[in-house]
């Protein structure tokens, strides 16, 4: 039988339900047969659950105010989008919408 | 002056979902519609928001990333093609904006340079006790959001931006990998010490009281 420490270290992969079926089926034995880590198991994944479900508050008045000034500005001055000739002649890979270049 | 941006009555209630289509506002947005950024703005921005709050725990800096992520999101908008969600698109952007904020802050030497040593120990679990059910109804949507942000502020930044990006924003595994420039396996390990040290934390509160709060009787 696993022990609880080899059960914890596989804690992730088995909520999120990415396991090979014989693994998954060893871990659920293990915590069928073992009260704390039934309880580790649960309360973790009740954990996740709870920042899963919350919601985020509004941006405050005055910097929603200003981020959407700031676009604004931003807008009247550049134009409306304006296409890049060479953007749509690059081949599409998976890292053409990586934008990790700071461009300014 | 292309279109009316600023709102003279912000949001105060999530946007709902019903009637949003990201793929027809980009599209929109890209053939040179602002409004149709500015509605892909007023969607995003509370989570924006969010994020960028929890990475960099502080408020000058939240809304510094806040506007460089729509800005560059708008400049660069023709480089997005449609391979991942607008939003992880997004995402990524303001997990840029907000890494290269605490860089900043660290070579300020405005917050501590050194990140707790690794102990092994960070897995040991100490609050073993079910909770009540549904605990979280206890507690006002305010309140809870208070319990959740304090929470998230303790975890060690490495253990806090993977959780954040792969629990609160949903990215799969491969994504907070490659949004975080870190391995897979780097990220499933800080993700289980994140889950588990929230789980200590959350379990002081929403514990069961009396005699069957514990698993070993």
């Amino acid at each position: 039988m696993l022990s609880c420490k080899q059960f914890l270290q596989e804690l992730n992969d088995f909520l999120d339900e990415k396991l090979d079926p014989q693994i998954r089926a060893e871990l659920q034995r293990h915590v069928n047969e073992c009260p704390n880590c039934w309880v580790v198991c649960n309360t973790t994944e009740k954990t996740v659950q709870v920042f899963k479900g919350y919601q985020p508050k509004a941006v405050p008045a005055d910097i929603q105010n200003r981020l959407l000034a700031a676009l604004e500005k931003r807008i009247a001055a550049r134009g409306p989008l304006c296409r890049k000739v060479a953007s749509s002649d690059v081949a599409h890979t998976a890292e053409a919408d990586c934008p990790d270049t700071d461009t300014n | 002056m292309y279109l009316r941006l600023v709102s003279t009555t912000p949001t105060t209630t999530t946007p709902t979902t019903a009637g949003f289509d990201e793929a027809d506002l980009v599209a929109r947005a890209k053939a040179g519609d602002a409004e149709a950024f500015s509605e892909l703005v007023r969607h995003y921005d509370r989570r924006v928001y969010r994020m960028a709050k929890q990475i960099t725990q502080n408020d000058e800096d939240t809304e510094d990333v806040l506007q460089e992520t729509f800005l560059k999101a708008y400049t660069h908008l023709d480089d997005f093609q449609g391979n991942s969600k607008f939003y992880t698109w997004l995402v990524r952007i303001a997990v840029n904006e907000a890494l290269m904020k605490l860089r900043k802050r660290r070579s300020d030497r405005t917050v501590p340079l050194d990140e707790p040593v690794d102990t092994g120990e960070d897995e040991i679990v100490r609050e073993i006790a079910v909770w009540d059910e549904n605990p979280e109804q206890q507690y006002s949507r305010e309140e809870l959001a208070d319990i959740l942000d304090e929470a998230i502020a303790t975890l060690k930044p490495s253990y806090r931006n993977v959780f954040v990006l792969r629990d609160i924003e949903e990215l799969s595994i491969q994504e907070t990998a490659e949004a975080l420039n870190q391995s897979i396996s780097a990220v499933k390990s800080s993700l289980l010490r994140a889950r588990l040290q929230l789980r200590e934390k959350l379990t002081r509160l929403f514990k069961k009281k009396g005699d069957n709060a514990f698993a070993v009787l």
